[in-house]
């Protein structure tokens, strides 16, 4: 569904065919429905921004498509597999061609920033540790981090812990790279960097970014496609076919700089 | 993981200590010996063992030499001990082995009294004179017994 | 009164199916303690962790149980003029029950609540996840060396225990109340047998260490991803590990004859 791009974009061989699609998927926890019959595609080597508020399923259809969880019905086709259905020894395929940014980061808290990104290679990689090393030092500079090498996870900032996450993410190389919540808890400096480095990988790495936020400008601006979560539709367009709507509802989403309008007691607790 | 050298070598302590340990316990505690049957074995048949039980000591003129290692029912049902002594111990043919106790109410254990032959006996042999243990309510039983019959 | 009853069954066939649980829970541990890649280093740290900074809690306790059990052995063996078999008592009680027992409740105490809480932070945190996403199986890397850690630990936690219970023993015995000292020793070492005594108790000790670590784990990785969770995690690993340590402490002791 791309409509108007709002950057410029190397054509795609082939035309945009989908890397990562949901067919009518149902979520629900604990007879809570977080997804009612999702149904949407995100296409390969673009931005795909997941919209919505605090309990509005956002995390969770980053957590699908890693299969972390399974949906109550429907399919989720990840580079051609379906992954609603494969056991967890199969997931471990497929997630080689994924990356994740969590939104806590997920660093392993014993290990240091260097053991970290070395994590990856060293467990799924024959690379040797000079090479390893320099890989390393190579992404850390990609995300503009110095001399953290030796420095634990507890000793990071919240923006530092989100450059070092991306930079554990995209070391393997991975064909999709999904980000939860990359701007959360964070300054509009520390934003505007890690939009410019998502930005950055996106346009050099040309991975396929599928980014759940509920930051509405950095959304606007990264993304070459919305998929918008709203209480009773899902909404999928180009930010600026979203701007042009004049659907209320969407409307009212849009105008708000923080999305939590609809703030319910129930979506507070364990809302993924 | 930071691979700390200091790390590594203080679990190796630990390790070493934990080992030391349970080899202290087991070997000079327990009295796990490894070398279990290079010492003389000999056996001998007793009428009454009294309470003799394995591992007690079997000594020479006070002097500890070995110790009980099986105590078993022979043919004829008497009691056949079988005693694990120091290597190289040059014991006559005629000596003989009793059971006695350590005070009125101790442990008992076996006290051997060499003989005078100049062959000894080789590991698997069997002594040939025993004493069997004296049991305090038999030896009371026949005084009363006997006291019984003088008044008759 | 009929919900009394609804609330023993449910209580029961909850029990039951945690214990199902675990065994499925276990079986993947071993599952992936013979799978490659090789952890040592993790394994290492783990013993680093578990036994390592739990030396002091141990030495300190096993020479303190030493010390009342020669006290109290000698005001009660006093009464039967028997002091000289001191050594016996404080070594066979120390050696078949306290020795692997209180190393394993002490453990439990620290290291076994660590484990939890740390596995139940990595819960709450997505670090599990994030290894889940980098193709890691989270047992194979985390919760395995921990139980195979706490396993091999605590048969040397217990003989280190064991004796430092026998130092404090001497000490309070021959030092403090006179009784010679080589009688203490060739009392202890003539009573205590490998077969019957050590054996037993090291077979305590490596039980209970699987069981700790078995439950210790278990508790962790499926622990509410949230501070209450991981705390309540922690709290019911001591309580669960410790009544279950001495449960299955009367039935080795029954079945092993000792």
């Amino acid at each position: 569904m791309a409509g108007e791009d709002h950057r410029e974009r190397p054509p795609t061989g082939g035309g945009a065919e989908s890397h990562v699609v949901f067919e009518g998927v149902h979520m629900a926890f604990d007879g809570r429905p977080v997804l009612r019959g999702l149904s949407c595609e995100f296409p390969r080597g673009q931005i795909s921004v997941i919209l919505g508020g605090s309990g509005s399923g956002k995390t969770t259809v980053l957590r699908l498509i890693g299969g972390l969880v399974h949906p109550q019905r429907g399919r989720i086709l990840v580079a051609g597999h379906d992954v609603s259905r494969l056991s967890e020894t199969q997931m471990y395929g497929v997630r080689e061609k994924l990356g994740m940014m969590f939104q806590g980061g997920a660093l392993l808290n014993s290990l240091t920033v260097f053991d970290n990104l070395a994590f990856p290679l060293r467990e799924h990689t024959t690379m040797s540790e000079p090479t390893i090393a320099d890989e390393v030092h190579r992404q850390l500079a990609a995300v503009g981090l110095r001399d953290v090498d030796h420095l634990l996870p507890g000793q990071l900032s919240g923006g530092m812990v989100k450059r070092v996450a991306l930079a554990r993410a995209i070391i393997t190389k991975p064909e999709i790279l999904l980000c939860d919540e990359p701007f959360s808890g964070l300054d509009p400096v520390s934003v505007k960097r890690i939009e410019a480095l998502l930005d950055g990988v996106n346009d050099q790495l040309h991975i396929t970014m599928l980014v759940s936020s509920h930051h509405i400008p950095s959304t606007m601006r990264m993304a070459d496609q919305v998929v918008l979560l709203l209480e009773n539709q899902t909404v999928v367009g180009a930010p600026a076919d979203l701007r042009r709507s004049p659907d209320p509802l969407i409307r009212g989403f849009l105008t708000e700089e923080v999305a939590d309008q609809r703030l319910e007691p129930a979506a507070l607790g364990g809302a993924w | 993981m930071q691979r700390s050298m200091t790390r590594d070598l203080v679990v190796g302590l630990f390790v070493l200590a934990g080992l030391a340990a349970i080899a202290y316990l087991s070997f000079t505690v327990g009295g796990f010996s490894l070398r279990r049957n290079e010492g003389l074995i000999v056996y001998a048949a007793f009428d009454e063992i009294g309470g003799l039980k394995p591992r007690a000591p079997v000594e020479i003129s006070g002097v500890r030499v070995g110790q009980v290692e099986k105590i078993t029912l022979n043919g004829n049902f008497r009691a056949r001990v079988q005693m694990n002594l120091e290597r190289g111990l040059q014991l006559p043919l005629d000596t003989s082995a009793s059971i006695v106790t350590a005070g009125l109410l101790g442990d008992r254990f076996i006290s051997l009294q060499l003989g005078g032959e100049d062959a000894v006996l080789k590991s698997g042999e069997e002594i040939r004179f025993t004493e069997s243990a004296v049991v305090l309510e038999r030896l009371i039983g026949k005084l009363v017994h006997d006291t019984d019959v003088e008044k008759k | 009164m009929v919900a009394l009853i609804r609330e023993i069954g449910w209580l029961t066939v909850r029990f039951v199916h945690h214990l199902g649980s675990l065994a499925v829970f276990a079986a993947h541990i071993l599952r992936a303690a013979i799978t490659p890649p090789n952890r040592f280093r993790v394994l290492v740290a783990e013993v680093y962790n578990l036994g390592v900074l739990s030396l002091i809690i141990i030495c300190v306790s096993g020479l303190a149980v030493g010390m009342v059990l020669g006290l109290q052995g000698y005001n009660t063996l006093e009464r039967f003029g028997a002091t000289g078999s001191l050594g016996a008592v404080v070594g066979l009680g120390l050696i078949r029950e306290l020795g692997p027992v209180l190393t394993a409740l002490l453990a439990t105490g620290r290291a076994g609540s660590a484990t939890a809480a740390e596995i139940g932070s990595m819960v709450a945190s997505e670090q599990l996840d994030g290894l889940r996403m980098m193709s890691v199986n989270p047992v194979h890397y985390v919760v395995m060396p921990k139980a195979l850690a706490m396993t091999f630990v605590m048969p040397l936690l217990s003989a280190l225990f064991i004796v430092c219970g026998l130092a404090g023993g001497y000490f309070v015995g021959v030092m403090l109340m006179g009784i010679d000292g080589g009688t203490y020793v060739s009392g202890l070492e003539t009573s205590v047998e490998f077969e019957e005594d050590v054996v037993g108790s090291f077979l305590k000790a490596v039980i209970f260490g699987a069981l700790v670590g078995l439950i210790a784990t278990y508790r962790g990785y499926n622990s509410e991803p949230t501070s209450a969770g991981v705390s309540a995690a922690t709290t019911s690993t001591v309580v669960v590990a410790s009544v279950s340590i001495l449960i299955v402490d009367y039935f080795i002791t029954a079945l092993w004859g000792v």
